[in-house]
């Protein structure tokens, strides 16, 4: 998420979710908690739907993508700004 | 006042029992990574956590009020360290054990973003022995084990257990992937010539001493979705 | 003694022949006597981080493939603690041999390089990471020669690195130098700052090393003679297929493909295309292909890259859909199997694109490579499913006409179903 305050302050960084494809194991937990933003491919492992490594998580969904990253049964998923 | 303790320290030990059964049960469920009927993969870990959780806390009210009945001769020590109880000993220790065991689980699973998921998967192990454990101490210090309501009690949580690990061991458990992986093929090479030994100085080429046309092994059998081969 | 007045040492050794192209051959040596005579002694900096500005000025690029900026890596990996620095001489390409010829003809140049990275750094730990073989053994050589006369300041530790295709990787040389197995792994933070066990570790190709070597005896002027301004210097590279002298050459950036074919004897019968950067590469058609400049700009309209110069021309007669799928199967085969969209995903894009080539009359295949090359991009540790990708998405284009006429039934190249 990019805001421009219009008060000359720094934008913020977008948060983006980042998967660790050596621990994944294509459990499916984070495509039900973020299906707005993943997908799953044909052999049960996320895909962004913007089709990108890490795709960026709006804020709206921040809380969503912390609770995927804590369900993760693998502990694959990391959430950094950018 | 005393039997109320002693109704409730046995009430609360029975149905914690239930529960760690339960947990056991959502936790094989939560590793296989399938849903249940009404429920998407990620609630049914919710659901272990959640279970897991309360059978905490009815553990903490039945070792708490155990201590403040005197039938059960608990001391603040016999919570940490087993076997060294006044009321049989050897029975009451499993309990301690299955209290130290569990802490071990609970407080590994609340700081495991930090601990790395190979140490918080050595220590979950531990979970196949908890179970074990509370089933004997409640078979050797509960005074209801001549019930049949307690056999039966007893006898189905084990059912449940052994089920659950007998389906976690069975090969329909594994989830198999969609595709097939083809056959690992060598690198190929078009008739590429092996170099010639070095020239002489002041050449503009190097003569590759190299390799030509190496064919390649492949590191083991080939599988199918990486699920198979988690254990 | 190392020079206090510049960048000449104090006995000025004449730079190598003064053909532009002869940088790295001209500077072989068999012996370390024969390396002194020829190029003198390694021209110490004298300090810690006095390197990084020769090499910023020169433009020294890596060697390795990814071509990041050599100053850039320098300069992190020296504000760091204990730093350790490795020579990767790996070459996990199976079309690539300028890693091995380099240290068994000029294994003094690596390792006076890797000497001069290590003072940059001021480096705790040095390694030469090498597969086993006539290389490690002409390293060892070297290395003992430099121990008997005193000639190194770092000790360098020669550490075997294991066959494939994917242990030349930066991250699993880290994991191979921490005792694990060379596999790429999950990268919390970048190797420069945390490496070989949490310690800036900087990992440069042997052959960005040789050059080094040269640069710090000569200077970033006679460095920028050859090359273009913005990819300066020269590069060697892997020729093989069908030229009449296959092997291991040394060019300047910027020269064009024919002239780069030329220098390996040139096309030994009419191309249908060449494969330009290895198996992670992409394919250039062999009539407007060949000239395009050999540089990150020149190469860019075609997708592809310098990399680490593998050329691989491929004759009128093969079908390039069949070597395609088989370079894929291979790559398959190579996956360190860590990675659930790579460890699926490239096998089902060689078997499908095998199909393709063995002539399968099914116009969904090509669709169906199309989908597979977008399910593998990005979604991995390290690279290896999108260079597959890359490769048999530019088989894809360059080749249309062979898929359009293999689902058809024929093949432009050779009786069909024989390709694979």
């Amino acid at each position: 998420m990019t805001t421009s305050t219009g008060t000359g302050r720094p934008t913020r960084r977008a948060l983006r979710l980042r998967v660790d494809w050596t621990a994944c194991e294509g459990r499916g937990m984070c495509i039900e908690l973020l299906p707005e933003l993943l997908d799953t491919d044909p052999w049960g492992y996320p895909r962004a739907r913007d089709g990108s490594g890490d795709p960026e998580v709006p804020v709206q969904l921040a809380e969503h993508a912390r609770r995927a990253v804590d369900a993760c049964p693998r502990l694959a998923l990391r959430l950094h700004r950018s | 006042m005393t039997n109320a303790l002693w109704y409730l320290g046995r009430g609360t030990g029975l149905v914690g029992l239930v529960l760690l059964t339960l947990v056991v049960a959502l936790g094989i469920a939560t590793r296989s990574g399938r849903r249940l009927p009404g429920l998407p993969r990620f609630a049914v870990g919710a659901l272990h956590r959640n279970a897991s959780l309360l059978a905490v806390t009815l553990l903490a009210v039945h070792v708490t009020t155990l201590l403040f009945d005197p039938f059960a001769q608990l001391k603040l020590v016999d919570l940490v360290v087993p076997f060294q109880g006044a009321y049989r000993p050897f029975w009451l220790g499993l309990g301690t054990l299955g209290l130290d065991l569990i802490a071990a689980l609970v407080l590994t699973s609340l700081v495991r973003q930090r601990l790395g998921v190979r140490a918080w998967r050595a220590v979950h192990w531990l979970a196949y022995a908890a179970w074990p454990v509370a089933l004997l101490h409640s078979l050797g210090t509960g005074t209801d084990v001549g019930m049949t309501w307690m056999q039966l009690t007893a006898a189905g949580c084990t059912l449940v257990v052994v089920a659950a690990i007998g389906w976690r061991y069975s090969p329909s458990f594994a989830r198999t992937g969609g595709w097939r992986t083809t056959a690992p093929v060598p690198a190929p090479a078009i008739g590429r010539t092996q170099p010639s030994p070095s020239g002489p100085d002041g050449d503009r080429t190097y003569q590759s001493s190299g390799p030509a046309g190496r064919t390649y092994q492949p590191p083991g059998p080939v599988g199918g979705s990486r699920a198979q081969e988690r254990s | 003694m190392p020079s206090m007045t510049g960048s000449r040492p104090a006995a000025a050794v004449q730079p190598p022949v003064p053909h532009p192209s002869a940088r790295l051959v001209g500077a072989a040596a068999g012996n370390l006597a024969e390396h002194r005579a020829r190029s003198g002694p390694i021209p110490w900096r004298g300090g810690p981080g006095q390197l990084v500005a020769l090499v910023e000025r020169a433009g020294l690029s890596g060697r390795g493939g990814a071509g990041f900026p050599t100053w850039r890596k320098l300069t992190a990996v020296a504000s760091g603690s204990r730093p350790v620095v490795v020579a990767n001489a790996a070459e996990g390409e199976p079309a690539s041999a300028k890693d091995a010829t380099l240290l068994t003809r000029a294994p003094h140049l690596v390792l006076d390089g890797l000497q001069l990275a290590a003072e940059a750094v001021d480096a705790a730990d040095v390694y030469l990471y090498v597969k086993a073989g006539p290389a490690e053994a002409s390293a060892r050589r070297a290395l003992a020669e430099r121990r008997r006369e005193g000639w190194d300041r770092y000790r360098v530790r020669v550490h075997q690195a294991p066959p494939g295709f994917i242990s030349g990787e930066e991250s699993a040389v880290i994991s191979s130098l921490e005792g694990r197995p060379a596999l790429p792994r999950f990268k919390e933070r970048l190797v420069v700052e945390s490496g070989v066990r949490g310690r800036p570790t900087l990992v440069q190709n042997v052959e960005t090393l040789a050059h080094v070597a040269l640069l710090a005896r000569y200077g970033h002027s006679w460095f920028r003679q050859a090359g273009t301004p913005a990819e300066p210097g020269t590069f060697l590279a892997t020729i093989s297929g069908a030229v009449h002298a296959p092997g291991v050459v040394e060019a300047p950036y910027g020269l064009t493909l024919r002239d780069l074919l030329d220098a390996a004897g040139g096309p030994s019968t009419p191309l249908s295309a060449v494969l330009v950067g290895g198996y992670h590469g992409a394919w250039l058609p062999a009539e407007a292909g060949l000239d395009a400049p050999y540089s990150r700009e020149g190469l860019a309209p075609w997708a592809a890259t310098p990399g680490a110069g593998v050329v691989i021309a491929l004759p009128a007669g093969t079908c390039g859909l069949g070597f395609s799928a088989r370079i894929a199967g291979y790559l398959a085969g190579q996956s360190a199997r860590q990675c659930g969209p790579c460890v699926n995903g490239l096998p089902a894009m060689a078997d499908v694109l095998t199909r393709l080539a063995r002539g399968r009359r099914d116009p969904s295949l090509v669709p169906a490579v199309q989908r597979l090359t977008g399910l593998v991009s990005r979604r991995g540790v390290c690279h290896h499913p999108d260079g597959t990708a890359r490769m048999v998405t530019s088989a894809l284009r360059v080749f249309e006409a062979d898929v359009r006429a293999h689902l058809s039934g024929t093949c432009l190249a050779a009786p069909i179903g024989k390709a694979v």
